[in-house]
């Protein structure tokens, strides 16, 4: 279904565990230990296990899984990637995405959703766009 | 070593083809908490129009990864992992990508410039199918420290 601008199309909060890292790092094929031994990570400054930034992105992009997933595709997608976000080894680590309708043209049957990706408050993705087309 | 100017400009041979496997997307879609049964069930995804299950959008970073180690393991280029950064990505798409996709990537270095005592590389990635139809563009923007002076 074709959105108003501003309409909030998707939202949801994903808890990441370190079980989280492992898993995107077996199926991406990213093994970067900073991903999942502490030690690396503090040993080049960092406080601890980082999430991947693509893991970041990708679980952002699928938040419109429900809303888009039958009735359109994305047809581009990108992001900055600003603020790591620390994946505590017991608590892990909540990231909150809302998908909202930037701009829309209904003839062209297209709009552009912007994801605001935040980690305790604070903005992890900057520019977190997404452009979609509809069937 | 600082990064060597003279790679800007410069394309490098595609990578040998990459067979998207039914699993492996089945895998990626799991590990980015995609939802969508498209991902999943191949029948999801015929019912839309495609072949085979369908690839969330972030999957072509590990047709992309190819394309960095070539770039890593370029002899003259001075870039040393440890000193590399994930700045911007970006994905262009065609089509998305399905099971069954027999993907090659072709790297160019589009743009470098310094900020600071970094470097900010900028490279693309230009993915075909089998039968040579674009299918994909990821922009890649890193930064790369100084390293020693």
């Amino acid at each position: 279904m074709i959105p108003a601008v501003g309409d909030i199309v998707a939202e949801r909060t994903v808890h990441l565990t370190r079980e989280s890292l492992v898993r995107y790092a077996g199926a991406s094929g990213d093994f970067n230990p900073i991903h999942y031994r502490d030690d690396v990570a503090q040993s080049v400054g960092l406080p601890g296990v980082l999430a991947h930034g693509m893991l970041t992105m990708g679980v952002a992009v699928s938040t419109l899984d429900g809303w888009l997933g039958s009735s359109g595709t994305v047809t581009e997608y990108g992001v900055r990637f600003t603020r790591p976000v620390p994946v505590d080894a017991e608590a892990g680590a909540q990231l909150s995405v809302v998908a909202k309708a930037a701009e829309v043209d209904a003839d062209a049957r297209t709009a552009r959703i912007d994801l605001t990706v935040t980690h305790n408050g604070i903005t992890v993705l900057v520019k977190a766009q997404v452009r979609v087309r509809f069937a | 070593m600082p990064v060597n100017p003279e790679l800007v400009g410069r394309v490098f041979p595609p990578t040998s083809p990459y067979l998207v496997g039914r699993e492996k997307v089945r895998e990626f879609a799991r590990a980015v908490f995609a939802e969508h049964p498209q991902h999943f069930e191949p029948e999801a995804a015929r019912a839309r129009g495609y072949a085979d299950v369908v690839a969330p959008p972030t999957f072509a970073i590990v047709v992309q990864e190819a394309t960095l180690a070539q770039l890593l393991s370029e002899p003259d280029s001075g870039i040393v992992l440890e000193n590399v950064l994930h700045a911007e990505q970006r994905f262009r798409y065609s089509r998305p990508i399905v099971a069954g996709d027999e993907l090659t990537a072709t790297l160019t270095v589009s743009g470098m410039r310094a900020i600071g005592g970094n470097t900010m590389l900028t490279s693309d990635a230009e993915v075909h199918d089998a039968a040579g139809e674009h299918v994909v563009t990821t922009t890649s923007v890193l930064v790369v420290g100084g390293g020693d002076e």
